[in-house]
């Protein structure tokens, strides 16, 4: 038995030494995922991505991931784990692994690493963004046209900057077309969970929204929707199958693009790091098919987005005044993105108390 | 036909003490079966998840960093369950125990000294003492069921926890972000070899716990009292044992363990408070308190090995593209073959014919 131990993992051995080698030519690209792969939201966006990665790169690239990662030690231990095996760029898809990229990225000089919807940045450590906010405009704008009682229903997941300055845009988007306009919002403190969700959903139609829309991943709102004959909005991935008498549009986390773009970067030796937060012109978020509304809406979201694209539209654009009234844009200003990737305040309009 | 499980009347000592290790053979026999079955080569399988991770330094200290909550943690279990004592909340007791040692970096960010540390160590373990209370006070004062009351007690901690990074506790300069404020040094529990790895002090308080604590129930008075008290509470009270003494002494010193782990995690790895703390430490323990053989040593040696497999499941992920969840199922099937091979050992097989039940019954 001994014997036939060691010698197993003495081949063992010689196999591991025998596969690096092989892999050389090829830039390795690995992720570092907070949940499972196949969760149907966030974490199932960035491993399209990652599948797209693989798709278009082919044998250039190999990719590697870590799923299910606690934020913590856990993912300081797996983000080293996956430097030390030979990646070139490492994407840590989670804004709790932040403080832990940063260690691994000053042990680790010559690795490229990225991370999530942080803040934190090095030299060789860049942080990535989608521009959510576009989206929700665009939404709010359908909402307002689409509702008769102008009044929709918001579930929101935690009170950070990100999901505050949704809101916003959803209601600002929505003034612009009747500026007398009113979002009510209910916390349901998490990211995904259908009973809460459903829940959240059932409390706004019952306080008489007739439109409703999500920041949480699961596609329980939608049903909730479809059930009592109201119109919503899809959030991370298509949900029109879950509502297709019900789905308006849904904002679309498509990373893919931008992980092509930045591994092509790596293996050209043009990767920089920075702050690089890219919206609807890039790609990195779309519109899901724009349904179950009228031409000339579809005609006014498709104007809309096309005017993001182009810059000609920008959603945080004066005047626009707080909730208390006081003014926080001028006429024609544009909100800077730090103040934007700091956000926690609403606008006018919004029928909630922030948490604080 | 029937299958009974017949107690042997002297059970063998040499499979006794090789239970465990019998256990662990049949689960690597079983995991190279199922890489086998997923399409990967078994012996490859079986590399990166027991021998990669043990193959450099920096893993090994984070394999110490892994183990060293499980090791405290299950210390402590081990003489609550010697002494039939079912504290299943340790992992409340170890989110407490955080948040009271946390309770002087986050809130007094300027009281910075030599003392922070001692104080906050103190803190956390008199947290999870308190919290292991209130299920001992519950169980003596109204026999309210132990199990219960310490297990929901878990999600009560779970759900202060996040209440408090959200709101009170929230950095005033973190955006908004459900986190605390980063500990200043003092209150950073240290790294034991900072150029070599990321090991910090709770594996030496882990060893130490164990060391103890073998010591006292081995060789003192008040092991005998713990393990006559857990094998018959009527003997135990004869002997002039108060069971519900020893019901507040296995508590609070099995909370007191899950807090100074606790603390220790959050001031040594973690670094601040986050609304999850604990990747399940606390209930994982109880596996190895069982595996250990509720023996302090024994769990030592059970803490490294589960420990192993959370690193070994991340190589695997990485060199082979296996899911996570292959971490979980070799976990289960440890404690799996633990308990069959103890069961076996204590008793036998038998498989009775109607007849033969008849015949007996007669």
């Amino acid at each position: 038995m001994k014997k036939l131990l060691l010698g197993v993992s003495s081949a063992m051995l010689m196999a591991s030494v025998a596969a690096p080698a092989l892999a050389q030519d090829k830039t390795k690209a690995c992720f570092v995922y907070i949940g499972s792969k196949t969760d149907g939201g966030w974490t199932q966006a960035h491993d399209i991505g990652r599948q797209q990665v693989d798709a278009e790169l082919g044998d250039q690239v190999e990719t590697a991931f870590v799923e299910n990662v606690p934020e913590g030690p856990d993912a300081e231990r797996a983000i080293e784990r996956l430097a030390r095996s030979g990646c070139d760029i490492v994407f840590a898809t989670s804004f709790g692994f932040m403080d832990q990229t940063v260690a691994v990225a000053q042990k680790f000089p010559d690795v490229k690493f990225e991370h999530a919807t942080g803040y934190k940045t090095a030299d060789n450590l860049a942080v990535y963004n989608a521009r959510f906010y576009e989206g929700r405009y665009i939404q709010g704008q359908i909402a307002a046209k689409m509702s008769e009682k102008g009044v929709a229903g918001y579930i929101a997941s935690f009170p950070i900057p990100e999901v505050v300055m949704g809101i916003n845009a959803f209601v600002l988007g929505a003034q612009s077309v009747n500026p007398d306009f009113k979002v009510k919002v209910v916390w349901a403190n998490t990211w995904f969970d259908a009973g809460k969700e459903a829940d959240a959903a059932k409390v706004l139609i019952d306080q008489g929204v007739d439109v409703m829309t999500q920041h949480t991943d699961s596609t329980a709102p939608m049903q909730v929707a479809a059930e009592r004959g109201i119109k919503a909005f899809g959030q991370a991935s298509d949900m029109i199958k879950a509502g297709p008498e019900t789905q308006l549009t849904a904002i679309l986390d498509t990373w893919g693009p931008y992980y092509v773009k930045r591994i092509k970067a790596v293996m050209d030796g043009t990767w920089t790091s920075g702050n690089i937060w890219d919206g609807l012109a890039e790609g990195i978020l779309s519109m899901a098919p724009y349904t179950n509304m009228p031409d000339d809406v579809k005609a006014m979201a498709e104007e809309t987005e096309a005017k993001i694209k182009s810059g000609e539209l920008k959603p945080f654009t004066g005047p626009i005044n707080k909730q208390d009234g006081t003014q926080w844009l001028a006429a024609g200003e544009n909100a800077d993105d730090k103040t934007l990737a700091g956000l926690n305040f609403y606008v006018e309009g919004v029928d909630d108390q922030l948490p604080k | 036909m029937r299958v009974e499980l017949v107690k042997r009347p002297q059970h063998s000592k040499l499979f006794s003490a090789l239970s465990p290790l019998i256990a662990l053979a049949l689960t690597l026999l079983c995991g190279a079966a199922i890489f086998a079955a997923l399409g990967k080569n078994p012996a490859e399988g079986l590399y990166f998840y027991f021998i990669d991770p043990l193959r450099e330094v920096w893993s090994l200290h984070e394999l110490a960093v892994k183990a060293g909550p499980l090791i405290l943690i299950a210390v402590g279990l081990s003489v609550c369950y010697l002494s039939n004592n079912w504290n299943i909340g340790a992992e409340g007791q170890f989110i407490i125990g955080a948040i009271a040692g946390a309770s002087l970096p986050v809130l007094l960010p300027d009281f910075q000294s030599p003392v922070v540390l001692p104080l906050m160590l103190i803190f956390g373990m008199l947290g999870g003492a308190a919290y292991a209370s209130i299920p001992a006070f519950l169980k003596t004062r109204f026999g309210t069921n132990e199990i219960l009351t310490s297990l929901m007690l878990v999600y009560v901690a779970q759900l202060f926890l996040d209440w408090l990074v959200r709101g009170p506790w929230r950095d005033p300069a973190g955006n908004n972000f459900p986190l605390t404020r980063r500990f200043h040094p003092d209150a950073v529990l240290p790294e034991i070899m900072p150029t070599s790895g990321s090991a910090h002090w709770g594996i030496v308080f882990a060893l130490v716990a164990a060391v103890v604590v073998w010591f006292l129930v081995s060789r003192t008075i008040k092991g005998f009292e713990v393990r006559v008290l857990g094998a018959s509470p009527r003997a135990g009270r004869f002997a002039g044992f108060s069971g519900k003494r020893m019901v507040f002494f296995a508590f609070l010193l099995s909370g007191a363990l899950a807090g100074l782990a606790g603390i220790s995690e959050v001031s040594g790895a973690i670094g601040y408070l986050q609304p999850v703390i604990s990747p399940g430490y606390g209930f994982t323990a109880i596996i190895v308190a069982f595996l250990g053989r509720l023996n302090p040593l024994g769990i030592v040696a059970a803490g490294f090995v589960l420990a192993l497999t959370y690193l070994g499941g991340e190589a695997a992920q990485i060199s082979l593209g296996m899911s996570d969840k292959v971490a979980r199922v070799f976990q289960g099937m440890l404690l799996f073959f633990v308990l069959g091979c103890d069961t076996l050992i204590h008793y036998r097989v038998r498989f009775a014919g109607r007849g033969d039940s008849m015949a007996e019954a007669r």
